[in-house]
Formats: C-alpha cells, structure tokens, sequence
C-alpha cells in the first residue's frame, strides 16, 4: 500500500509547508460529547454519562490528513460524528472553516453536508440494503439540487467509476458486493457531493489486508485529485502512518499526544504511544525479529467512571517504572508542546525523550535492558490476554499487525 | 478490485427486487411457509368459490331434518335448524377470512401510523402514544374486544372493529421498535450525513426496513383474529342475525347438544384449528425468510 502513499504524503508535507499559519479547515475547541445514562422505565433520569469525548481540541488543516488512532471505544467515532454534526455537542466548539458550527441547524446544516462527509467503519452496516447502489448515490444529487434527471445519472455512472467499481454496480444491491466494494460504494455516497472534508472511520478496518491496501490507495489518490482533506480513523497505528501527515492518539475520549507521523512514530512521547508503537510491525525480517510487543495490561477503564488525574495511569507501564507517582493520580495532565508541533499529555514525557527511540523501545528487552528499565516483574502483571508476555513487559512480537488490546 | 467477479446481473435483478424477492426465494423453501400457505390459499379458494362448493343455501332450515349425522346427503350432517352443517362452514369461511383481514388492515394501519409517529418523532409524542399503548395492552384482548363490541353494537364490522382495536398498540409497538434501532443503524446516519431528512428518512430509509416484522406479526393477528372472532361470536356478541353461518356462533349454538351430536361441534372446530394453524405457520414461515439475523 504504502510507499505510494508514503510518498504522497511526504510531497505533500513538502509542498504545503508554507500553508501551515493558515486557519485550519477543521478546529475544534475542548470539545465534548457525553451520552446520558439513563435509568427508570416510567420517570426517567439521568444517573451518569459515558464521556466518549471529552475535552478534544484537534485542528486541521487544508489538504492535510490528520489521523486519529486509539483502542476500541475510546470515541473515535465519536468524535468523527460529532465534528461533521451527526451526534450533538455535549460542550466545547468546531469550527469549520472559519465558521462556529458547534450548534448549526437547518439551512446552515445542510449547506454543511455538502462539505463535509463521512465513511462509515462497517461496509456491511452503512448501506441501506434496500436501496441500489445507483438510488443511493443520487440522493444527496437531490437533495442538494446538485444534479437531476440525465445529469444526475451521469454524475452517478462517473462516481462509481471514479471509485473503481463496475458500471453495472448501479443497478444492483448491497448484498451482491464484497466488503471492499462496499466501501468503495460508500466512498462513492461521501464524494457525491464533491466534500472539501471527510471523516474515514476505520474506512478499511472490516476488510482483509489485501483490500485495505487498495482502499487506501483509493482513498490518497481521491484526496489529490479533489483536493481533500481527511480525519483518517483507526485502532491501529500501521494503518494510518503511511497516509497521515500528523496522528492524533486518543485514550478514553482524550488526545493524548498529537505530533507529526514520522516523529510520533520514531519518538513516541507518551508512554501509550509507545505502547502503540511497538505493535506495529516492522518491514525489515531482521529489525521484526527482535521486535518486542509491549502489552497493555488491564482491561480499559470504563468511559462513564475514568480514573481520576491522568486516565492513563491504571494502565501505565512508565508510571510503574517511576514507582507510582501519586500526581499521575490526582492531577490531570495538560497537552503539553514538548517539541514544535509534538504535544503530549503526560507529566513523565520527558522521560521518554530522546532516551528511548524506537528501534530501542523494540529492542530493549531482547535480553538486555536499556537504561530506565527496571525489573520486569514490576511491570508486567501475569494476565491471559497475552500467554507470550513472559514476564517483561515487552512480550515477544505478536502476530503482525495485532494491536495491543488489553 | 474490478477484477474481483461478480455475477453478471440476471433478468430477475431489476430495479425494486433484491432483498424482498430473496426472502420470497426463502419462504419457498421453508415447509412452514408452504403448508401454511396452502391452508390459506384453500380456505381462500372455499371462501370465493362457496356458492359452487355448498350444496345448501346455509341460511335455510328444514325442521324435518334436524340433526342428523353426517352422511352421503349431509356430508357435515345437519344442525337442531336443519340447517346443512357443511353449507354454512364454507359460507363461514366469508365471514372468518373477511374479518380476520378487515381487522388486520385497519389494525395495521392505525398501529403502524401510531408506531412511526413514536419512533420516528421521540419525545413527548412517543410518551403519550407509549403510555396509551402500554395501558391498552395490560386489559387482556377478548375483553377489551367485548367492551368495543358492547359500545358499538353487534355486527360484522363491529367485530372487525374490536379486533382491529386489540392489534393496534401491538403492531405500534412493533413499529415503534424496529424504527428506534433503526435510528442509529449506520445506513441511517449515513442517509442523514448527506443531508436526508424528515419524511424521506423515514419512507426512503426506514420503513422498507422497519417492515418485515410488521409483515410477520400482520399474518400472525390474522390467527388471533380468526380466534377472537370465534370466540365472540361463541360468547354471543358476533353478527345479531341468528341465522349467519359464523364459525363461532355455530359453535355456541351446538354446544349444549354436544352429547348427542358431536359433529356440530367437531366439524366447525376443525375449520377453526385449522385457519389458525395456516396464519401461524405462514406467519413462522416468513419470519425465518425475512430475518435480517439470517440476512448479510
Ligand atoms: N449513541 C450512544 N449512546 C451511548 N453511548 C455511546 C453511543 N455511541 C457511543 N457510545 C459509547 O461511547 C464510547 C465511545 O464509543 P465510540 O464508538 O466513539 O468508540 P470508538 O473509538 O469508535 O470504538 P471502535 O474502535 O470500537 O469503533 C463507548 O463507550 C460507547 O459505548
Ligand atoms: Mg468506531
């Protein structure tokens, strides 16, 4: 997949370096979307509420890809929804454009669908199975009154073209496609109305590797050729570093760290990066020998009751190396910018700079223990999830491509 | 990726097909569908073609033949009126199917505009219209068919009536159901992120999938409805003139001969068992076919 991409996005990142002072396309301000719990079956009210984003300020800008990566449930999609006005805003701002559209209704809404849009995570889910291919794709045509009648069935021939698919495809159902048309069909519904935004939710996550390649290369090529700008989503940092010119980590509804893709790779500063990191799995045979998966032990904690200070410190792998600071506990950290345009969420971050890169996080426990590691059992609590976790905290490499869910 | 083979779209893949005539495919396939189908179809058959099949006119009696057995004559035997016990079963096939349908179609489309009023709009809407339903579904059916039946009088279409009453707030409820997991089903949100909304999410986007359900218990109530209707008419409260041919009427009107003549008791009992059994396994039938569960 990848070089193409790879090499896309670093002409990309070349050419565009004096847009950087620009109003972003897409900003948002501590945003947060929290879904009520409800109990009682006659009078209802409200007990509690899952955080499933909470406190999100994330920009970006024209042309640009920013991914956004973390473990299931932790409001990715979440927050894909709530940027393009699909879920409501709890608090907090977005603005798109130059304009607020935190609260946008009615006429300033549906002008908004036509710029922004979105690809849905599950390509069996987010097609209407009632509908042919072709009816889908010429519904927004008219409900924006973008096309109709001749035009509109022109439009509709092009994009499914456009996104690889049959020509017969438009006169036929959802069930008779495999997964990866399907989410070419769904490309197709987000282009319809020529977006300048688009929200990719896990776009290849359902689909086997082979397909995820060719969706991704897809979903770069369209980005140059109309221009547009994507919040590529996914649980797995090996699919979004190649197409991402910045990534955004996410752990239970906050960003935790946001840096360049090459940097946030080569330097995670953010112990949950890192753990992130070390699950991806390296080209080179003898570098992916010797790689090392870091397991996260512990279940994630529950959106409705995060733990208090830093939501991370339940799980945290530095925090124990640190003996078990108490203000990881009490006080929340801020995103804070370590280097230029790398913020991190983390009162130890600085204990990751620099000291460990990472082919060192890779390899720091092939055997021998590279300068802050201390004794592995401290680390590491025995659990099932991952039999091959000895008793290091960097396990033996996984299964490519396996995330490091708890 | 257009590499990957599809099948060449067939003649029976234009538009308005698909998923509808898959799960038509499917019932073909299943012996419930089938039988039940075939029972329903028969009784349809007797009903529009009674006046070829009955050799009696069901209403007229012959006092000098009352009750005898059933016989080369009187294949059902005959009533304490004379009147041919055969005769008036396959005329009372009208009147079964005519309610059963009548009440299914009104009680369909009142619930079903109830339901999508609730599950579409939430809200105070869907309080009132929920709280009703949950009321009207906590007084047991046969007597909330009575009390209608009392108030409006006695008649054919009052029965109808009543029953359609009974099925309201299930088939809204149902609707109702299908329509609120809809909501957040990712097609719908899709449907919505392109910009569509109000009616045409519900009619375009909704409904044809929130209508399967609705489809399966509809044929489900035509059961209930042939039993309730039996059972009115049984307590008296069917159709005023006597001389109807209505499954149930003709069974309380027997029952306190039952010792001596069994069969006028038997034969309408077995038209009855039998319709329901129809609905039923039809209505199972479809379920199976039409299942998203079993759909991909
Ligand atoms: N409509 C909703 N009502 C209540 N809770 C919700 C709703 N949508 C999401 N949640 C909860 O919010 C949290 C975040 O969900 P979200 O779908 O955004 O996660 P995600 O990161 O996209 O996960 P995944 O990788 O599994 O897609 C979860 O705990 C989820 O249960
Ligand atoms: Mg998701």
């Amino acid at each position: 997949m990848t070089a193409v991409a790879e090499s896309e996005a670093a002409e990309r990142r070349a050419s565009e370096e004096p847009r950087a002072s620009e109003e972003p396309l897409l900003r948002t301000e501590h945003l947060r979307v929290h879904f009520p719990i409800m109990r009682g079956l006659v009078f209802e009210r409200q007990v509690g509420a899952v955080r499933a984003v909470d406190g999100v300020s994330l920009d970006v800008r024209r042309g640009e890809t920013v991914g956004l990566v973390g473990e299931s449930g932790c409001g990715k999609s979440t927050m894909a929804r709530a940027v393009i006005r699909l879920v409501n805003v709890t608090d907090g701002e977005i603005w798109f454009d130059g304009q607020e559209i935190t609260a946008a209704r009615g006429e300033q809404l549906q002008r908004l669908r036509r710029r922004m849009q979105m690809i849905f995570q599950d390509p069996y889910a987010s097609l209407n199975p009632r509908m042919t291919i072709g009816s889908m794709l010429a519904e927004p045509l008219r409900v924006h009154r973008l096309a109709r009648g001749p035009e509109a069935a022109k439009r509709v021939r092009e994009l499914v073209e456009v996104v690889g698919l049959p020509r017969s495809a438009v006169n036929r159902y959802p069930h008779e496609f495999s997964g990866g048309q399907r989410q070419r069909a769904g490309i197709a519904r987000a282009l319809a109305v020529r977006p300048d935004f688009i929200a990719a939710d896990e776009a290849v996550s359902a689909l086997d590797v082979s397909i995820q390649a060719q969706i991704i290369n897809l979903l770069a090529q369209l980005q140059r050729e109309f221009n547009l700008t994507y919040l590529f989503i996914a649980h797995d940092l090996s699919v979004v570093r190649h197409i991402s010119d910045r990534i955004a980590v996410m752990y239970l509804g906050e960003v935790v760290e946001l840096s360049p893709s090459r940097e946030l790779y080569d330097r995670p500063l953010h112990p949950y990066t890192a753990a992130l990191v070390s699950a991806v799995p390296i080209p080179d045979p003898a570098v992916e020998l010797r790689r090392r998966r870091m397991i996260l032990v512990g279940d994630v904690p529950s959106p409705a009751n995060p733990p208090s200070g830093c939501r991370f410190h339940t799980r945290c792998w530095l925090r124990r190396e640190l003996d078990n600071p108490e203000r990881c506990v009490d006080e929340l950290p801020a995103l804070r910018e370590l280097q230029p345009g790398h913020r991190v969420a983390c009162h130890f971050a600085e204990e990751l700079t620099g000291t460990r890169r990472r082919d060192e996080l890779i390899t720091a426990a092939a055997g021998h223990s590279s300068g802050r590691t201390t004794a592995p059992d401290e680390v590491v609590t025995p659990e099932s999830v991952a039999p091959e976790a000895d008793d290091g905290f960097f396990a033996p490499g996984g299964p490519p491509g396996a995330e490091p869910h708890a | 990726m257009t590499d990957v083979a599809v099948a060449q779209p067939t003649a029976s893949q234009e538009r308005s097909v698909g998923l509808w005539t898959d799960a038509f495919r499917r019932m073909r396939r299943s012996p419930s569908a089938i039988i039940g189908g075939a029972i329903i179809v028969f009784f349809v058959l007797v009903a529009l073609l009674a006046p070829f099949i009955a050799p009696y006119d069901p209403t007229r009696g012959d006092l000098g033949a009352s009750y005898l057995p059933p016989g080369p004559e009187h294949w059902f035997g005959t009533n304490v009126q004379g009147q041919d016990v055969f005769s008036r079963i396959v005329f009372g096939s009208r009147l079964t199917l005519g309610i059963a349908v009548m009440s299914v179609t009104i009680g369909v489309s009142i619930g079903a505009v109830l339901g999508a009023l609730a599950g579409f709009f939430r809200g105070w809407i869907d309080a009132v219209i929920m709280r009703s339903v949950d009321i009207m579904l906590s007084i047991p059916g046969l007597l909330l068919a009575i009390a209608v039946v009392s108030w409006l009088g006695r008649g054919v279409l009052q029965v109808a009536i009543a029953i359609a009453v009974v099925n309201v707030p299930i088939f809204a409820r149902i609707l109702r159901g299908s329509l609120l997991a809809l909501r957040d089903a990712d097609y719908v949100v899709a449907a919505r992120s392109v910009g569509v909304g109000g009616p045409s999410l519900l009619v375009r986007h909704m409904l044809p999938n929130a209508i399967g359900p609705l489809i399966v218990q509809a044929t489900l109530a035509l059961a209930t409805a042939v039993v309730d209707a039996a059972a009115l008419g049984f307590l008296g409260l069917g159709p005023p003139d006597p001389r109807t041919p209505e499954w149930g009427t003709m069974l309380s009107d027997t029952y306190r001969y039952l010792t001596d003549a069994v069969h006028l008791a038997f034969f309408p009992g077995i038209a009855i068992v039998l319709a329901v059994l129809g609905f039923n396994l039809l209505g199972d039938g479809m379920r199976e076919a039409i299942d998203p569960r079993l759909r991909r």
